[in-house]
């Protein structure tokens, strides 16, 4: 306590003497000083303190400091300060410069200093010269000193407390930068007795007007909690102030702050979750990454696994409503609490609101903000919704290789889990050789984890590559990973093994190494069928050197010697040969070899293997003296040799199971990803635990808190009744009617506003514009969905009064104050602004989410979340009882908004949907279904006739001639019907034919080989076609929008056919329907590169346009767009796999000649397209 | 978070440390010099290293290794990014991000450490509040801080700091308003021996120059938004607007800045607008090799294609190459094993004569031959085109009276572009 009242004594001692000691000089000085103290007189008290005082604090009590310091420096320094002439020392002239008078003089001494605290260098000996200019009024020049105080103080603590006055003082500041800066320094000195005084100087600062000190003093909070650890109840307080504040400045500080002191106290987050899932995505990044990472531990603890039925999930949530009494779900869920029994599972909607706010973020030009969503979507969110984020992890492959390095690790345990999430973008992680070597190895783990019978062909070809590279670390892996993919996959096992088998003739020695001993772990799976490879390899021992690789050998002869009995004992005569020059590993397999073949083949080896044997009873290695020692016993019938002996054949020649190739990163996924913990596969200090998912949902109204509180206010809120009641939806209407709310209100809350002119003028004029803004958003909002416009205009509505009451009650509430008045009136302005502007976020994102028309599911849920926030504000008004959570609607009413929207919508954004074909029968030659219903649609009633397909025009195309099919003839044909199984695939009708007397059987497609992103959908089998029959069956092709070939087997019982079929540019789009307007629209939108223009001669027989819509048509499957001119004709269709549009334009000119045009995204599509149909026109 | 920070040049001298706790001795750097070593080539140092009480994260850029302390949980890209950030800002301030800048301005340089970490924590790390905070040297403010004596170091709490747009400050003011938008797109691609595409993709960014005065909001929107299938945006883009509406909504940082970067969706196939004919042959006997690289212009839009590049990282019995360019120089370093060839513009006209560089390779004496082929890596340009069609419709600005000047440029470059042998 003695110290306590010295350090609380000393600053007015200080003072004191000052006072009385102060030069005039001095005193002009200190009036200049506009930023420490502008009221009092003199502050810079410190240069007066008599270098006695030091020697005195000093020599009481330095023990305590930390020593740097060598002990025999200090009477020097000493000495040095009472007489800097006298005693020439190290840093003289900077002590001489940090004395003087002139700023300039102390800075550049003080930028020295730094520059040697920097490079690592001591200087801890200046400490109180430099100490003393912590009062200095040059801002700069206390920087510095701040920096070099914050480094030694630890060191230096007796003399670090005389800073204290100074800073203290600087709390009291009416800049906000003083106030934040000083709590910053003094929080970040390490010295244990002040920690009374950085408490209160952090509770004080938690309440500050400010919110930028208030986040200082957030981030004061980890830092005396490590300094002394028996604070954290107090501390918590604060936390859990702090954590009600509603600036987004605070909040990231905050939550880092409850990470470090209290993670376990989840119980502190729940009146803020809501608060905090809205603020997001306005928090600075770094706060972002915090409050994602907590808040998935947070989830993880209170809301139900969203996968725990997924079967049910899958089909959507409007079905498991109804599905609601079945009695299965009920024993499923028999434990949930009564609201989940009644359905099988229902997403808490603020586990939904934490998934929704969060999505946004994947676009976040932070990778760690992007991988903190990632994760989080990874640890909660329903399967079917993970896959959004494989795209944003695939796009920060991009970034620096460090990011790609976290990024891989993550995504290859994620691969393990959900495969299908990345393999779309298999190529993505295709391997370039100018990638580090961690990176590559990295991909190849993301590869192999990706391959599975559909893209191993691919797989393997880029492996093949791989295998070439100059970098033979990375040649190694990649033979690794071939032999997991022939491990997992069975298909490709005897490809994976000739492969690698080949590679045994490399001449790189490493290479064939790590190839012996993957085919090892390969040939133990089946080593019957491989016994010409067995042999093969035992050729190879000869030329091996690598030791690993040589065991490897030996070790596959001895197990299956029954599969080469001639040549193993020819290889242990061989390898005894050379025994003593092996390696020890090499010995050991010997001497397994020379065993398992003494007990197969004693005749022929019984010679050998007791040389062998010999040789290691006298080898340096214990090892191999024991193991022939050992051997030798069991082997070897003597009569002393005891039972074992009986059992050697089973003991050594038992069935060994295969070894499993697994991947490194299984199982990983019980670390939270992207934390470091995952990144090492080890437990780091101060890692949370990621909590598994509670069996039944804790109560969800415990977020609800926050509504009871502002009911209490609301009640006291009695001077304003005309808000509370407005009920009647006229009423509200009227209310409505009163435009200039922001303005009002902002205009209230204007002349109030505090003293920081600066932030205001900006924030205000912000805010304003914010709101005009959102305002033109909900207009535009309001002519679009009118049916809904008024409804969720009434919720607006209700929100600002709502907020508009808790506004004035806090005003109301804040003059009653009878403490610091002015500082409160303050600080509720600024909230007033606060609140407003997030008032008017808030708004905003309902109105857009309003209008979204993308995400149906998100859009629903907002309304969700929009409609019980206006419920409880009403229940307030009426106050009633803290509210209960609604029910979720059945989803009828927003199924048939959206129904309405879809509508609404232009085709820009909204593909329509696919006509919607039932299964159609297969006509072979009718006109198609499409051409039939554009006809319908057309009002030109000239044209109609000449847009229906030309029925006769469909080409047949020969997949396979009747000879090489030896007597089954099969052609195909373009059959221009929408494929109703998924309609981004082209429809392939195949007619087959048998010719034979005998039945074919089994017909059916196998190893499609296709490129990657190309898929088939096969026809299904057919089971037996008689003799001069023929069938006709459908198959769909997504080709991916290219006229590549898709390849495939064509199987039969009894043989195979490698066929393919290459579609013509024309064949991969589907009719679009759209109106002359819409065509000119969309072909402005498609100029530029997007345009191929061509001209052209027409051809004898193009007389009329008849002629020409006849010839496109046949080309492409397109239709027709109606056109005022008949100069002109108009197609319009687009590609059948991503939908992009193509427009046809064929204008006449005078004669033949004439110019065609095509608009299409694709750019090779359209090229092609101008091609084939120039060649169709000018026939 | 994090601890200290270590700045470690190529050689391994360890020339600036900050500590932003307590002070941990620079000997735990002993761990990373290890990791160092054994990583040979300094890209392959792991980011994150392991040591008996401390992590160490560090990043590698412009030859300098900034090494972290980390001593409890946390996200590794957290502080990997912001270590990204650290050296961006550097390179903001003084041009550059090297070790002679950075001594040269040590006490800017740790006035920034200590402004944009407190306690391990990010606390500002925008360039706009920076540089409000610490103003960034040049030569005129220098001489006139010495004459009068004031200081780099701002007095006021930037305004932005407090605002909910933190990366604008109040009150800029321009007599000349302009606002300039490249949207420079890269291809990364994987040609495979015989020419046809492995894998390719087209990315993009938009950078801008935005020199408005006042709160402009500005708005941007494209011809064909549906071209890009994947974007992510500075935070002063407004999300919401972007999904409803495939606008561009956002109150400009003041500067330069990268407004967002795409990337182009895999369906669209990629135009490559140069065709590679090779052929790099190394023989059994004699030790010598045959090289034959072609160059022709293939899909350009009618666009000069300018400052291609070919580099070929030679296997390392490549000893010396005496070859012969139709086009541009060659330059091979028997040190590194780096072969380029600069062939400048390639004229879009004459395909009777591309340029071509052939010629022989001679290797060591006695080595086998090697067994892979190199992969050339092409660098090219194409000024007033972006690969992917992608076309900026229009800028409309609100919130402020004056006209501003409006510029956007195009330019195609090649990234990853790699063509196996």
């Amino acid at each position: 306590m003695t110290t306590m009242q010295k350090l609380l004594q000393l600053p007015v001692n200080a003072v004191n003497i000052v006072k009385s000691v102060q030069g005039v000089a001095q005193g002009q000085e200190e009036a200049l000083s506009p930023v420490l103290t502008p009221d009092s007189g003199p502050q810079n008290w410190y240069n007066a303190v008599q270098p006695e005082e030091l020697r005195h604090l000093r020599s009481s009590s330095f023990g305590g400091g930390g020593g740097g310091e060598g002990s025999d420096d200090r009477p020097a320094q000493e000495e040095g300060l009472t007489s800097i002439q006298s005693q020439p020392l190290r840093h003289d002239d900077l002590k001489e410069m940090l004395d003087s008078n002139k700023d300039s003089l102390k800075l550049e001494a003080m930028k020295r200093i730094v520059a040697m605290i920097a490079r690592g260098k001591n200087a801890s000996d200046l400490f109180p010269a430099v100490v003393k200019n912590v009062a200095c009024k040059n801002i700069e020049v206390k920087k510095l000193v701040y920096v070099y105080l914050v480094r030694y103080a630890e060191e230096q603590q007796d003399l670090a407390l005389l800073s204290i006055s100074t800073f203290q003082r600087g709390l009291k500041d009416p800049n906000q930068l003083i106030r934040a800066s000083a709590l910053r320094v003094l929080s970040s000195i390490r010295v244990t007795i002040i920690v009374p005084i950085m408490m209160l100087a952090i509770k004080e600062a938690a309440s500050d007007m400010s919110p930028y000190v208030r986040k200082t003093a957030a981030h004061a909070i980890p830092k005396l909690h490590s300094l002394d650890p028996d604070q954290k109840d107090q501390l918590i307080e604060v936390i859990e102030k702090l954590l009600a504040d509603k600036t987004t400045l605070v909040a990231g500080s905050v939550v880092m702050a409850f990470e470090e002191v209290c993670p376990d106290r989840i119980d502190l987050i729940h009146k803020n979750y809501r608060k905090l899932c809205n603020l997001l995505i306005d928090v600075e990044e770094w706060g972002q990454v915090v409050i994602i990472n907590m808040l998935t531990r947070y989830a993880r603890t209170q809301f139900l696994n969203p996968n725990i039925n997924e079967s049910l999930l899958e089909e959507g949530s409007e079905k498991a409503f109804y599905a609601s009494d079945d009695e299965e779900d009920e024993d499923k869920k028999a434990e949930a609490a009564a609201l989940a029994k009644r359905k099988p599972y229902v997403m808490d909607p603020d586990h939904r609101l934490l998934l929704r706010n969060t999505k946004p973020l994947l676009q976040s030009r932070n990778a760690a903000v992007v991988m903190a969503v990632a994760q989080l979507y990874f640890h909660l969110a329903p399967k079917a919704e993970v896959g959004v984020i494989a795209k944003a992890l695939v796009r920060l492959m991009r970034s620096h290789s460090e990011v790609q390095y976290v990024v891989l690790q993550n995504v290859a345990t994620m691969t393990i889990k959900r495969r299908g999430m990345f393999e779309p973008y298999l190529k993505s992680f295709y391997i370039r050789s100018t990638d580090p070597t961690q990176i590559k190895i990295l991909k190849l783990e993301v590869l192999t984890n990706l391959a599975n019978e559909t893209n191993i062909s691919t797989i393997l070809r880029e492996f093949q590559t791989y295998i070439k590279s100059m970098d033979k670390d990375f040649v190694a892996a990649s033979i690794q990973a071939i032999g997991r993919c022939a491990t997992n996959i069975g298909e490709v096992r005897d490809t994976c093994l000739n492969g690698l088998v080949q590679l045994l003739s490399n001449r790189d020695e490493l290479v064939v190494a790590e190839s012996v001993v993957v085919i090892k772990k390969l040939l133990q799976m089946q080593p019957e069928q491989h016994s010409d490879i067995i042999k093969h390899m035992a050729k190879l021992i000869d030329n091996i050197q690598v030791p690993m690789a040589r065991a490897s050998i030996l070790w596959l002869i001895g197990e299956y010697c029954e599969h080469v009995p001639k040549i193993a004992p020819d290889v242990l005569r061989k390898m005894a040969k050379t025994f003593t020059n092996e390696e020890d590993i090499v010995k050991l397999q010997i001497i397994n070899l020379a065993a398992k073949l003494y007990l197969t083949n004693s005749k022929q080896t019984k010679l050998l293997t007791q040389y062998v044997l010999n040789l290691a009873k006298y080898d340096q290695n214990y090892d191999i003296r024991d193991r022939a020692r050992f051997i030798r016993q069991l082997i070897v019938p003597t009569d002393k040799s005891g039972a074992l002996s009986k059992y050697a054949k089973k003991l050594f020649l038992a069935l060994k199971p295969a070894p499993v190739l697994e991947s490194p990163f299984k199982d990983r996924d019980h670390f939270q990803l992207g934390s470091l913990s995952h990144l090492l596969n080890a437990k780091a200090s101060g890692y949370q635990e990621l909590p598994d998912w509670p069996e039944s949902a804790p109560d969800p109204s415990v977020r609800n808190v926050e509504v009871i509180r502002l009911l209490e206010r609301v009640t006291t809120l009695t001077s304003i009744p005309e808000w509370s009641k407005c009920t009647s939806r006229k009423d509200r209407k009227e209310k409505k009617v009163e435009k200039p709310f922001y303005s009002d209100s902002e205009g209230e809350s204007g002349p109030t506003e505090s003293a920081d002119s600066e932030s205001d003028s900006g924030s205000g004029s912000e805010s304003a514009s914010g709101s005009e803004e959102s305002r033109s958003a909900r207009s535009g909002s309001e002519s679009e969905d009118s049916g809904e416009e008024s409804e969720s205009e009434e919720e607006e509505e209700d929100e600002e009064d709502q907020k508009k009451k808790k506004k004035r009650l806090e005003k109301t509430k804040a003059r009653k104050a009878v403490e610091e008045s002015a500082e409160s009136e303050q600080s509720s302005g600024a909230e007033d602004r606060k609140r407003s502007r997030k008032m008017v976020k808030n708004q905003k994102s309902v109105s857009e989410s309003d209008s979204e028309s993308e995400s149906s599911e998100s859009e629903e849920e907002s309304e969700e979340e929009s409609e019980e926030e206006s419920e409880s504000d009403t229940d307030i008004r009426k106050k009633k009882a803290p509210v209960s959570k609604p029910p979720p609607k059945p989803s009828k009413k927003e199924s048939k908004k959206e129904n309405k929207e879809m509508s609404l919508l232009d085709l820009d954004d909204f593909e329509p949907a696919p006509a919607s074909a039932p299964v159609t029968p297969v006509n072979f030659l009718s006109s198609s279904l499409v051409s039939d219903l554009e006809g319908l649609s057309l009002t030109d009633t000239i044209l109609a006739p000449t847009t229906i397909a030309p029925s006769g025009s469909i080409k047949m195309y020969e997949l396979l001639h009747r000879i090489t099919g030896e007597g089954l003839a099969v052609e195909y044909c373009f059959s221009r019907q929408p494929f109703s199984p998924d309609p981004n695939m082209v429809a392939v009708q195949i007619q087959f034919t048998n010719n034979t007397n005998a039945e074919t059987k089994n017909l059916h497609i196998e190893e499609p080989r296709l490129q990657s992103g190309m898929r088939i959908r096969e026809f299904s089998e057919i089971e037996v076609l008689a003799a001069n029959e023929s069938v006709t069956v459908v198959m769909g092709i997504d080709f991916c929008d290219s006229t590549q070939a898709a390849n495939f087997q064509l199987c039969t019982h009894t043989r195979k056919f490698y066929v393919s079929i290459q579609p013509p540019v024309g064949e991969l789009m589907t009719p679009a329907f759209l109106t002359e307007n819409d065509f000119k629209k969309e072909q402005g939108k498609l100029m530029g590169m997007n345009e191929i223009s061509e001209k052209l001669t027409l051809g004898d027989k193009c007389v009329n346009e008849h002629v020409i819509v006849e010839r496109v048509t046949a080309t492409a499957n397109l239709s027709r767009v109606p056109c005022g001119s008949d100069k002109e004709c108009r197609f319009a269709g687009k590609t059948v796999s991503s939908g992009s549009l193509v427009l046809v334009t064929v204008a006449m000119k005078d004669s033949a000649g004439a110019q065609l045009t095509v608009n299409c995204e694709k750019m090779v599509i359209g090229t092609m397209l101008v091609k084939d149909i120039l060649q169709a026109l000018s026939q | 978070m994090i601890h200290s920070l270590f700045l470690i040049n190529n050689v391994g001298d360890l020339f600036l440390e900050k500590h932003w706790k307590s002070v941990i001795s620079r000997s735990v750097c002993d761990y990373f010099f290890e990791a160092r070593e054994k990583a040979g080539e300094p890209d392959n140092v792991p980011p994150v290293i392991r040591t008996p009480h401390h992590y160490l994260i560090n990043i590698y850029r412009d030859k300098i290794f900034f090494v972290s302390v980390i001593q409890t949980e946390v996200p590794p890209l957290f502080v990997i990014e912001f270590l990204h950030r650290v050296a961006e800002t550097f390179q903001d301030y003084f041009g550059e991000c090297s070790e002679t800048t950075i001594k040269e301005n040590m006490v800017i340089v740790y006035e920034l450490l200590e402004e944009m970490l407190d306690n391990g924590f990010p606390l500002a790390t925008e360039s706009n509040i920076l540089k409000e905070l610490i103003r960034p040297p040049n030569i005129l403010r220098t001489m006139v801080n010495t004459i009068t004596g004031s200081s780099n170091v701002g007095e006021t709490l930037p305004t932005g700091q407090l605002s909910t747009i933190p990366w604008r400050r109040a009150g800029v003011k321009y007599t000349n308003n302009e606002a300039y938008f490249d949207v420079v797109e890269e291809i990364d691609a994987i040609l495979d021996k015989s020419g046809t595409t492995v894998f390719a993709e087209i990315q993009g960014v938009i950078d801008a120059c935005v020199k408005l005065s006042g709160m402009p909001d500005l708005t941007l929107s494209f011809m064909n938004p549906r071209l890009l299938d994947d974007v992510s945006f500075h935070p002063c883009v407004r999300y919401k607007r972007w999904e409803s509406e495939r606008v561009i909504s956002f109150i400009p940082p003041d500067g330069n800045f990268q407004l967002m970067s795409y990337h182009i969706s895999a369906q669209n196939l990629v135009a490559i607008p140069v065709y590679v004919k090779q052929n790099i042959s190394f023989f059994e006997s004699g030790s010598s090799g045959r090289l034959d690289i072609t160059v022709s212009p293939k899909q350009t839009m009618g666009k000069v294609v300018e400052c291609v590049v070919v580099t070929i990282h030679m296997p390392k019995v490549v000893l010396s190459a005496s070859l012969n360019a139709t086009q541009g120089t060659y330059k091979y370093d028997p040190l590194t094993k780096i072969l380029v060839w600069d062939i400048g513009k390639l004229n879009p006209q004459n395909t009777q004569k591309q340029p071509n560089l052939k010629g022989s390779l001679s290797l060591q004496s006695g080595a086998p031959k090697p067994e892979e082929n190199p992969s050339l890596n092409i660098d090219l340009k194409i000024q007033q085109l972006a690969i992917s069609g992608l076309k900026v419709n229009r800028l409309d600005m609100y919130g402020e009276k004056y006209k501003p000047f409006k510029g956007v440029k195009y330019v195609t470059k090649a990234g990853k572009f790699q063509v196996r042998t």
